[in-house]
């Protein structure tokens, strides 16, 4: 299933500051949608996004349902190793979701 | 005279804007939302490309058949959707590209028709749009198509609804003013389906169309109906030359 | 008809369409107490955080939001968590960062959703306990022609 768009440089110079991308596929219902009846659509967010480089934990993000439809973020990264970067999400449903990108550092 | 024959051949676009005046959606909005559109890695558009691709190889139906068996790669169908709303022979009428899509599948793959605002059929006529991206809206030729955009020329000047407003009164005469806060734009739709910040997700031309219908308070026409196809047809020729944008980002 | 009219019509007729049943929402006293437990009661001081959010927003739905914290981000002084909160959205928390000197800069983009035109605040926790805040108030409008 297409879940989520993620950009990753390639290649980077050692110690340069590189920028990740990634555009998570998600609702994010907040909970607070009224329907037709009256009834509230019940809430299905992302909950949390994580980064992991070289096995260490390198970012963790705690989303809230103010985070809009379709979760988008950019952060740096020193790019100082080749290897993976690993994006992990969690949804509502306590599903962990995981994509990764090859850098290539020298 | 250069300019006579370019007032002749946009037929019955609105007085005053010649081919040099029409501006895409695109300008009125702010440079926050125009980045968004711009960057394939923001475009949530491109979210629904991404879907577009495994349904575009997936086979379906009784056929067991997929776009690809037919069709090849994605690529192939550049220029396709910049010709739409098209002439479709077997059923001796005028087709948008959503009810194309359905016609084939019903035709060639024995599968039932998607819904037409379902996420699959945005996912299969947004990945279909954006090989058009960067080329000119060229409507197809086939003068039996006249009659459906007369009709959809008729449709965007009456008056309709409680608010007694036709499209032209807004996209025509009043077109860069605002409406409540926002500014409205000329009504070129070249960016379909949209990633509208309004509905948080994709959606086709035709919710769009309802969208304005219940805005002047009018019971909208339904989705994939003959009425809207038309409209759509008259809109195009009326766009013609001006640059697919697809999947668009607008307010 | 003339322009005039015609807008005045639509507007008067038009505000009962934007009109959207909201539930109940934070409010600045709210705010303020999601930052005093984040915060510990201490009070930040402003400055070292750039909150960059568009003065005028179209839409609500989707706000592109960037957060800058001025740190070599290095293992003796980076920033440790960066929270965000709302004034006027139900629920006060928008987003929280924890970034590591692994990242090598403190600077983070996103979108969000802002319910009403409102303030917002973020604040960064540095690894020496110091707190920095930055704040701005957001016009939030609405697009005509909704569905509902």
């Amino acid at each position: 299933m297409s879940e989520a768009l993620v950009s990753i440089p390639a290649t980077a110079a050692a110690g340069e500051v590189i920028e990740i991308k990634i555009l998570i596929s998600h609702p994010m219902e907040t909970g607070f949608r009224p329907r037709a009846d009256g009834s509230l659509v019940p809430r299905d967010i992302v909950t949390s996004l994580r980064c992991v480089y070289h096995g260490a934990t390198v970012l963790e993000v705690d989303l809230y349902p103010a985070i809009a439809a379709n979760p988008f973020f950019v952060f740096p990264l020193r790019a100082e190793r080749s290897g993976e970067i690993v994006l992990e999400w969690t949804d509502w449903q306590g599903e962990v979701h995981r994509q990764s990108g090859q850098i290539t550092v020298g | 005279m250069r300019a006579l024959l370019a007032a002749l051949s946009l037929g019955a676009a609105a007085a005053g804007a010649g081919a040099e005046d029409r501006r895409s959606g695109f300008d009125y909005m702010s440079p926050q939302t125009q980045a968004m559109q711009a960057d394939d890695t923001a475009n949530p558009g491109m979210l629904a490309v991404l879907e577009g691709r495994r349904l575009w190889d997936a086979p379906t139906g009784s056929s067991e058949r997929s776009c690809s068996d037919c069709h090849g790669v994605p690529e192939d169908m550049r220029g396709v959707s910049a010709r739409y709303p098209a002439w479709d022979e077997i059923s001796g009428g005028a087709t948008d590209l959503a009810g194309r899509i359905n016609l084939c599948r019903s035709r060639h793959q024995d599968a039932p028709a998607l819904a037409y605002e379902g996420p699959e059929l945005l996912a299969l006529t947004t990945l279909i749009g954006l090989q058009s991206r960067g080329m000119p809206i060229a409507p197809d030729p086939d003068a039996r198509l006249d009659t459906w955009r007369a009709r959809g020329d008729a449709l965007y000047r009456q008056r309709i609804g409680q608010l007694n407003l036709s499209c032209a009164n807004c996209h025509d005469d009043n077109a860069g003013r605002r409406l409540a806060s926002a500014p409205i734009p000329q009504a070129h739709p070249i960016g379909y389906p949209i990633y509208r910040l309004e509905w948080q997700g994709m959606g086709s031309l035709h919710r769009r169309f309802r969208n304005c219908m219940t805005g002047v308070r009018s019971t909208p026409a339904d989705l994939g109906s003959e009425e809207f196809i038309a409209l759509e047809a008259y809109l195009m020729k009326r766009a013609a030359g001006m640059t697919v944008e697809t999947p668009a980002v607008r307010p | 008809m003339t322009l005039s009219r015609r807008s005045a019509l639509v507007l008067g007729l038009g505000a009962p369409l934007l009109l959207v049943t909201r539930p109940a929402s934070a409010s600045p006293e709210t705010m303020a107490e999601a930052i005093r437990d984040f915060t510990g009661g201490a009070e930040p001081a402003e400055g070292r955080v750039t909150l960059e959010i568009p003065l005028l927003v179209e839409n609500g739905n989707s706000v592109p939001m960037s957060i800058t914290v001025d740190s070599s981000m290095t293992a003796e002084d980076h920033v440790a968590e960066i929270a965000v909160f709302n004034e006027r959205n139900p629920l006060p928390d928008v987003v929280r960062f924890r970034p590591t000197p692994a990242l090598g800069q403190a600077v983070f983009q996103t979108r969000i959703r802002l319910g009403d035109t409102q303030k917002i605040t973020a604040i960064a926790r540095m690894s020496d306990g110091s707190l920095w805040s930055a704040a701005m108030t957001v016009i939030v409008t609405a697009p005509a022609c909704v569905e509902s």
